[in-house]
């Protein structure tokens, strides 16, 4: 729990400062199942203090499954995709992840996203800063493909300036060699 | 292949974004101090030269405002070609030269000898003299007077070391020369972070904030005559380059293109800046003329290029290219006709750049997954590494060679570090708080400031 509601804030804190770039409020669109977790109450025993609330069920309506949930949901919640160092490829689970993405955005054509491309801290802060954009632009290579509009993606790419885990070992640095898929 | 393009349209807007941030430049230009680098020698040369350094009679009222002769003394042993005698085995302490007794020297083992003085010389100036003596020719080598403002005293202090440096090695010293780098604080992992462009002196004192962001800022590079600073910065949540001038803190946006924006490294003759952009798709090396706005494109190629260095005399460009697999080095003429790869030895080799005589590279290289700093001598193509950390980053030539400054991480904190380029005098240069890292160091302070 306490782990989700990190994350919970996190996301919150990253939709918070892509408003900044921006300056207009934006909403993700996709479901997110890191700070959706309906059953789950806070530590105090009270309602969770953020993230969507659960939705109530209908009388007479079985259990299961809700109409309205998108495609691909499992996948379009993941908003990052990892790579090998000093690589740009995408393996085939990270693949999958930016084609419903992908199929997303063809779905819903006012949408617009930016790919953030970032590092892990090893090797020169210059390099890792064309590196990143190079991830981005194989996120970008993937949608396009699928039929995404150029000018609906933006690139960015942080180099290895903005770590997600600040430690210097193995792990952190998988989790911090990334593209983020950030709804406009 | 080379393409030349006249940025029209990029140059009316930047001329506009100009005037905005020159009115802007004041918020961003602050000089409050700043927390001191802390100067630790983690390794030391067992040999050198010993010298003996007295303390500077002082011929004024209450205690003297700076003890000189103690960052002279630190300035030369940080060089690890100096032993400084400690003044409890001092027999005398001379403050003329009449009272120099050589045998109070021999005895001590001392082979050069500086003494001083300090006067008050009006309102917060004061007179400095000094003089070295060759304790076995019994001869004086050099005697000096200065003039100077009490803000002055230090550099005073760093030129006088930069004298007895040079008199009694031969070469020039950089004790008086400043080294610029970048500060990240945060008061936790995940709170907002603010970074630092810094200046100080290349003993850490008298540090001052360049320009101050929360996003990162990156990539400083000194003018070749010491008083412009181009940097990258992400504060506009993109990477883009700017030129500041240290002097009243006004700066200009430099690059702004599509896509990335970075590595800019100035020429020579000062006059253009070689940058890295993908504006053309990918990242590509680019010669920008600061005068006439003039782009020219010299690389072409699908790989990553990056990390410009001019050779001193101009003629060449060095550079990182992943175009054989992995990041290595090329060197250029400077008008891109000509490419050659010049390293081959290690997984990774990047950020290049030259030593001041032109001889040899410092650069990143890795094997086992170790990034540490190293030499590539160029006419033997040898590759000497010169550290045993993991986590190097952005080495830098002090301005007479001797001695490389670089970052590493040290126990989960971002440090600089130095080591002398024979790889025997090694120091550690930390914050109190937070991570440094990207220095460089500047080139030769060529005017007297008086």
């Amino acid at each position: 729990m306490q782990r989700k509601l990190g994350l919970g804030v996190l996301l919150l804190a990253a939709v918070w400062l892509a408003g900044c770039a921006t300056g207009t409020t934006t909403q993700a669109p996709v479901e997110d199942r890191s700070t959706a977790a309906p059953a789950e109450t806070a530590p105090d025993g009270g309602q969770p203090d953020m993230g969507p609330q659960a939705l109530p069920q209908d009388d007479g309506v079985p259990s299961g499954a809700l109409p309205g949930t998108v495609p691909d949901a499992d996948l379009l919640a993941k908003r990052r995709v990892h790579f090998a160092f000093d690589s740009s490829a995408l393996d085939e689970e990270n693949r999958r992840i930016v084609e419903a993405h992908a199929r997303y955005l063809v779905a819903n054509p006012t949408l617009t996203v930016t790919l953030e491309g970032h590092c892990d801290e090893r090797g020169t802060r210059e390099y890792n800063l064309a590196l990143g954009e190079r991830r981005a632009q194989s996120v970008e290579r993937v949608m396009r493909v699928l039929g995404v509009s150029a000018n609906r993606i933006r690139l960015v790419s942080y180099g290895e300036e903005k770590p997600l885990a600040p430690e210097h070992n193995e792990s952190a640095w998988a989790l911090n060699r990334r593209v983020e898929i950030v709804y406009k | 292949m080379m393409t030349i393009t006249r940025v029209r349209a990029g140059l009316v807007s930047c001329r506009r974004r100009i005037a905005f941030l020159m009115l802007l430049a004041p918020l961003l230009w602050s000089a409050p101090a700043q927390a001191i680098l802390s100067i630790e020698i983690t390794q030391g040369a067992d040999v050198g030269i010993p010298i003996a350094i007295v303390p500077f009679a002082w011929q004024g009222q209450g205690k003297p405002p700076q003890d000189l002769a103690e960052i002279i003394s630190n300035d030369l042993v940080r060089s690890g070609r100096f032993i400084s005698i400690p003044r409890k085995d001092f027999v005398s302490f001379p403050k003329s030269e009449q009272e120099v007794v050589y045998k109070d020297w021999r005895v001590i083992k001392a082979e050069a000898l500086v003494i001083g003085t300090i006067t008050p010389a009006g309102p917060g100036r004061f007179d400095v003299q000094f003089r070295l003596f060759d304790v076995f020719k019994q001869a004086q080598l050099a005697g000096l007077r200065y003039t100077v403002s009490a803000s002055l005293l230090r550099t005073v202090a760093h030129q006088i070391a930069d004298v007895v440096y040079e008199k009694l090695t031969g070469e020039p010293g950089a004790f008086n020369t400043r080294i610029a780098y970048v500060t990240r604080e945060a008061a936790n992992p995940k709170a907002a972070a603010v970074y630092r462009l810094q200046i100080a002196d290349s003993d850490g004192h008298n540090p001052r904030t360049v320009v101050r962001s929360p996003e990162p800022l990156l990539s400083p590079a000194w003018s070749p005559d010491g008083k412009r600073i181009a940097y990258v910065s992400f504060e506009d949540k993109r990477s883009k380059v700017y030129i500041q001038n240290l002097a009243d803190g006004r700066r200009e946006l430099i690059a702004e293109f599509a896509g990335i924006n970075s590595a800019p490294a100035w020429s020579p003759d000062g006059r253009r800046l070689a940058l890295a952009l993908s504006r053309d798709g990918n990242a590509e090396i680019y010669v920008l003329d600061l005068q006439t706005r003039r782009l020219q494109r010299l690389t072409s190629d699908p790989a990553i290029d990056t990390e410009p260095s001019w050779s001193p005399d101009g003629r060449y460009i060095v550079f990182t290219s992943d175009r054989a697999g992995r990041p290595q080095i090329y060197r250029m003429t400077a008008d891109g006709r000509q490419t050659e790869r010049l390293t081959f030895e290690g997984e990774y080799n990047a950020r290049a750049s030259y030593s001041p005589d032109g001889r040899m590279l410092t650069l990143v290289s890795a094997q086992q997954g170790r990034f540490r700093v190293a030499t590539l001598q160029l006419d033997s193509g040898a590759l000497q590494v010169l550290t045993d950390t993991a986590l190097d980053e952005s080495p830098t030539f002090a301005p007479n060679g001797r001695i490389i400054l670089y970052a590493t991480e040290v126990r989960g904190r971002g440090v600089l570090a130095s080591v002398s380029s024979d790889g025997r005098v090694r120091q550690l240069y930390r914050l109190e708080e937070g991570d440094v890292r990207e220095p460089a160091w500047s080139p030769y302070n060529r005017e007297l400031q008086y």
